[in-house]
């Protein structure tokens, strides 16, 4: 009698065994089913506008609904250099959150600034975005701009980057409030990851006389590399793909521009502010053919870190 | 406490120090020398304060909130605990190894010169000379001379410390710290390492903390036992380990209780 209880009961195991592993198995392999599914129907979607243009939508600055010519240059153009700017001034400032944090804080204000920080991080973009276009933009307008103009507009070489009408809005502003978009998750993923560095390591260092800034430069950062480049390609996957925020104070211009104060557009807001108007089948294609560039350099941004990383490490003597 | 048998200079003097996490206070009126150039052993059960009474050396409490000390520390009779005291100085001084291999991620070379870029400016002969120089007295020189360009993390347990204790002598210290260095060691390498340190005593002042008490007597020239904070015994190590003059440390020695 205990033996049959004991089969069926083996049974049952087996059985719920089973089913559970192939549950999980389908919950993985949809993802990538997701994922092909969704490049297909870019690619089927964007057929049209691939075929019109060929590789010369790339490059092609035109922009005429009027006349169906279609070119994706401004838009690529545009959220490349916002999410530059948003990473040139979102990874120091982060950096420099994390550092504080984690080494010189004392220990009450920890967890006040790691709270504020992640409901920073919580804030839905179009708020930035409201915030940005009626509260930062003007006074951005009023003192930051002029001085530009004044001071670093005038400079050989970059001066143009900084000369242009004082409207608050363009492509400068835009990466600025993507950088304080982006700031609070890199520099809570950078926290994260300095947190596991062990006490024994830095100690090491501190051991051997290194000053705070000498631990973190030449031990903690590369003992943390991984986490931290894994942070910042956060970051930065974010403001590429950030909408709401950007079609705010970006200007939706289709012009190309030296000037950083100059209203552009990016490829993102593009798609928000044109897909309800596409009429025509032409229009509506090269629209989704944006979205599929957009795909594609969010793939490259992420493989290039990857392949970054592994020569790192490869250069440390760990490939060897 | 006095010696009579062996004729020492003193290196270092405590006077008084007491220690406090918090409220808490870890370490009682301690008072003891460590002579110099001879390896001091501190024994005695978890929680004795016998790595605390370590960390006061270099002060790497301070990294610490909540964690002082007061009383003095004389190294050379010069008190560390004054806060006037330069802290990198004092740690230039006074190398430290832990109880776990701590080799940084870089290349076995550059652990190496890590700490002396920190004080020198040598060019590049004179680092790669005291790079082998420290290597060699860290007996770890014939091991990785032809792969000094490698991780240093890719060596063996034992490697890795003999390379943190190499680390430590390259910037010339005049005291060296190792906290149960060899508690995360196989056998052969712990008697590795325990073989260097009979060797590094001919330079350096060492102070040893360990749980291992056959440790203590294999390679101490003296020994404190601790209990709780309070310093119960400082001799010469064969007197405490075949003489206690306290009953406590005869029943820690002799496995009573510990």
């Amino acid at each position: 009698m205990p033996n049959l209880l004991r089969e069926s009961l083996h049974k049952r195991q087996t059985v719920l065994d089973a089913s559970f592993r192939n549950l999980t198995r389908i919950a993985a392999f949809s993802v990538l089913a997701l994922l092909a599914a969704i490049i297909a129907s870019l690619v089927v979607g964007s057929m049209p506008a691939i075929h019109a243009f060929g590789f010369g939508f790339i490059t092609s600055p035109e922009w005429d609904p009027v006349n169906d010519q279609y070119g994706a240059l401004i838009p690529i153009v545009g959220t490349l250099i916002t999410s530059g700017i948003a990473l040139l001034i979102a990874i120091p400032v982060s950096l420099g959150i994390a550092i504080f944090l984690t080494e010189l804080s004392p220990g009450w204000l920890r967890r006040p600034l790691g709270i504020a920080i992640e409901l920073l991080a919580g804030i839905p973009s179009i708020i930035y975005g409201m915030w940005g276009l009626f509260v930062f933009a003007p006074l951005f307008a009023d003192h930051v701009e002029p001085w530009l103009n004044d001071h670093i507009g005038t400079w050989p070489f970059i001066g143009p980057f900084f000369s242009g009408p004082p409207m608050g809005i363009g492509m400068l502003t835009a990466g600025i409030i993507l950088a304080i978009m982006v700031i609070p998750f890199i520099a809570s993923v950078m926290r994260d990851v300095f947190d596991v560095v062990p006490t024994m390591l830095k100690e090491s260092a501190y051991g051997l006389g290194a000053t705070t800034w000498e631990v973190m430069m030449n031990i903690v950062l590369p003992y943390t590399k991984i986490g931290v480049v894994g942070g910042i390609m956060l970051g930065l996957g974010r403001a590429l793909g950030e909408t709401m925020a950007v079609t705010f104070v970006i200007g939706n211009a289709h012009e190309l521009s030296q000037s950083l104060l100059m209203p552009g557009n990016s490829i993102s807001s593009a798609l928000a502010n044109e897909f309800a108007e596409a009429v025509g089948e032409l229009y509506t294609s090269s629209l989704i053919e944006l979205g599929l560039i957009l795909f594609f350099i969010t793939f490259v941004v992420l493989s290039l870190a990857r392949l970054m990383l592994h020569k790192l490490q490869k250069r440390e003597g760990h490939g060897a | 406490m006095t010696v009579e048998t062996i004729t020492t200079t003193p290196k270092m003097i405590v006077r008084d120090l007491n220690f406090f996490y918090g409220k808490d206070r870890a370490l009682k009126d301690i008072n003891l020398t460590i002579p110099e150039k001879m390896v001091t052993a501190f024994i005695g059960p978890s929680g004795c304060g016998k790595s605390t009474l370590l960390r006061t050396f270099n002060r790497m409490y301070q990294l610490y909130p909540n964690q002082r000390a007061t009383g003095e520390v004389l190294l050379d009779g010069q008190n560390l605990l004054d806060k006037k005291q330069d802290l990198n100085t004092l740690r230039a001084k006074i190398g430290m190894v832990f109880q776990k291999p701590t080799p940084f991620p870089m290349s076995i070379y550059d652990n190496i010169t890590f700490g002396v870029k920190l004080y020198e400016n040598l060019n590049r002969n004179e680092m790669d000379e005291r790079v082998e120089w420290a290597l060699k007295k860290a007996a770890l020189w014939g091991e990785v001379k032809d792969k000094l360009k490698q991780s240093g993390t890719g060596l063996s347990g034992g490697q890795q410390q003999r390379l943190c204790i190499a680390r430590a002598i390259a910037v010339k210290p005049q005291v060296l710290l190792l906290d149960e260095p060899t508690s995360a060691l196989d056998p052969i390498s712990t008697a590795h390492i325990e073989k260097l340190i009979d060797e590094l005593k001919k330079d350096f002042t060492i102070v040893i903390v360990t749980h291992n008490m056959q440790q203590a007597a294999r390679i101490s020239d003296f020994t404190a036992y601790m209990y709780l904070g309070d310093l119960i015994e400082f001799g010469d190590t064969s007197t405490v380990f075949t003489n206690p003059k306290r009953k406590e440390t005869e029943d820690y020695i002799t496995g009573r209780f510990g």
